[in-house]
C-alpha cells in the first residue's frame, strides 16, 4: 500500500483572490467560490496524486464533513489556511479537536 | 455483567487461565503503547501548534501584501504575471514509523530554502508590475517550507490521535470488559468444582456409614441368633 518516494504535489483551494499568489510558487490552483466547489475540488484533487491540499478556513469550516474524512488516511494531507480577511480560528479548533480525541481533555489551550 | 458459560470442567478452567494470562498481557503491552503514543503525540502537536501560529500569521502578511500588489496594478496583468510559475513545487513523500503509525514526511524536490535570489522566485519580469507584488511572492516562497513542515505536523498529529484513540479503546475493553470476565468464568468454574469435591466427600461418608451400619447389623446377628 505505500508507495516509495514517488512526485507528488501541491495543491491549494479557495477564493480567486485569495489564493492567486500561491500560482507563482508552483502550487495548483483551484478556485471555488462555494462549499460544493470546493468538495468537488478537493476529491478530484485527492483522487490524483497531490499529498498537501490547502484549503481555506472559511470554505473548509462549510465543508464540515467532507474534509474531516481525509484525517485519518496519510495522504492527502488536507491542511486549513486563513484566507484574505484573515483567520478565524478554524485551524487551531482542528487541533483543539486532535488533542481533545486523543487525551480526552484539552490540555494545550486553557482558555 | 455478560458471563461467560462454559461447563464447569478442568479443561475449561485451564482454557479460562490461559486466555486471562493472554489478556493481562496484551493489556499491559497496550498500556505502554499508548503512554508512548501520548508522548509523541503531544510534542507532534505542540510543535503544530506553533508552526501554525507563524504560517497563519505570516500568510495573513502575505495576503495583505497581494491586496496592495492587486490595488496597483490592473487584474488581468496580476494573472498574466503569476499565471506561469518558474518553478514546480513537487514533493517527494516518504513515510516514518512512529509507534505502527505511518506517517508522511514531506520533502520538497527543489531546494526551497537556499532559494537564490529574488530574481531566482520571480517568473515574471520587473517592467510591468509593481514592487509589491515582487516582495508578496517571495514572502509567499520563503513561507513554503513551514507551510510543508505544518502539513507534515497536522498529519502525524490527526494520525496519531485516531490510533490513540484506538489503542485507549482496546486498553479499556481489556481492562473493564475481557480480564473480569474471564476471572468471573474461572470463579464460577472453581467454585463449582469445589463444590462437586464437597459433594463427593459427603457421599463417600455416607457410603462409609451405610456400610459400617451393615457390618454391625450382620455381626448383632452372628452375635444374637433368633
Amino acid at each position: 500500500m505505500l508507495k516509495k518516494s514517488e512526485l507528488y504535489k501541491m495543491a491549494v483551494i479557495g477564493d480567486k483572490d485569495s489564493i492567486m499568489g500561491f500560482m507563482a510558487v508552483g502550487f495548483a490552483v483551484r478556485t471555488a467560490d462555494n462549499e460544493h466547489e470546493a468538495v468537488g475540488h478537493l476529491h478530484a484533487l485527492a483522487a490524483e496524486n497531490y499529498a498537501v491540499i490547502f484549503i481555506t478556513e472559511r470554505l473548509a469550516e462549510k465543508a464540515g464533513a467532507e474534509i474531516l474524512k481525509y484525517r485519518d488516511n496519510p495522504l492527502p494531507a488536507v491542511i486549513v489556511i486563513p484566507d484574505k480577511d484573515g483567520a478565524t480560528g478554524y485551524g487551531m479548533k482542528l487541533i483543539k479537536r486532535s488533542v481533545e480525541h486523543a487525551v480526552g481533555a484539552d490540555i494545550l489551550f486553557k482558555n | 455483567m455478560a458471563e461467560i458459560k462454559v461447563n464447569p470442567t478442568r479443561m475449561e478452567l485451564k482454557k479460562l487461565q490461559l486466555r486471562l494470562n493472554t489478556a493481562r498481557r496484551g493489556h499491559k503491552l497496550l498500556k505502554d503503547k499508548r503512554d508512548e503514543l501520548m508522548k509523541q503525540f503531544l510534542d507532534i502537536v505542540r510543535e503544530n501548534k506553533r508552526l501554525r501560529e507563524t504560517v497563519e500569521g505570516s500568510l495573513v502578511s502575505v495576503h495583505r501584501g497581494f491586496s496592495t500588489a492587486a490595488a496597483v496594478s490592473s487584474p488581468e496583468m496580476l494573472e498574466t504575471a503569476l499565471m506561469l510559475p518558474k518553478k514546480e513545487s513537487d514533493l517527494s513523500v516518504s513515510y516514518k514509523n512512529l509507534m505502527s503509525v505511518n506517517v508522511p514526511r514531506f520533502k520538497p524536490m527543489q531546494d526551497m530554502e537556499a532559494g537564490g535570489g529574488i530574481l531566482d522566485s520571480l517568473n515574471y519580469g520587473f517592467a510591468f508590475t509593481s514592487g509589491e507584488l515582487d516582495s508578496a511572492v517571495s514572502e509567499l516562497s520563503r513561507l513554503l517550507p513551514d507551510m510543508i513542515r505544518l502539513a507534515e505536523a497536522e498529519k502525524a498529529a490527526q494520525m496519531l490521535a485516531a490510533e490513540i484513540e484506538k489503542t485507549r479503546r482496546r486498553v479499556n475493553a481489556l481492562e473493564y470488559i475481557m480480564i473480569p470476565q474471564l476471572q468471573e468464568g474461572i470463579r464460577s468454574i472453581t467454585m463449582k468444582l469445589d463444590e462437586n469435591e464437597r459433594g463427593n466427600t459427603t457421599r463417600l461418608m455416607k457410603v462409609k456409614d451405610m456400610m459400617i451400619e451393615k457390618q454391625f447389623a450382620a455381626k448383632r446377628q452372628t452375635a444374637h441368633p433368633q
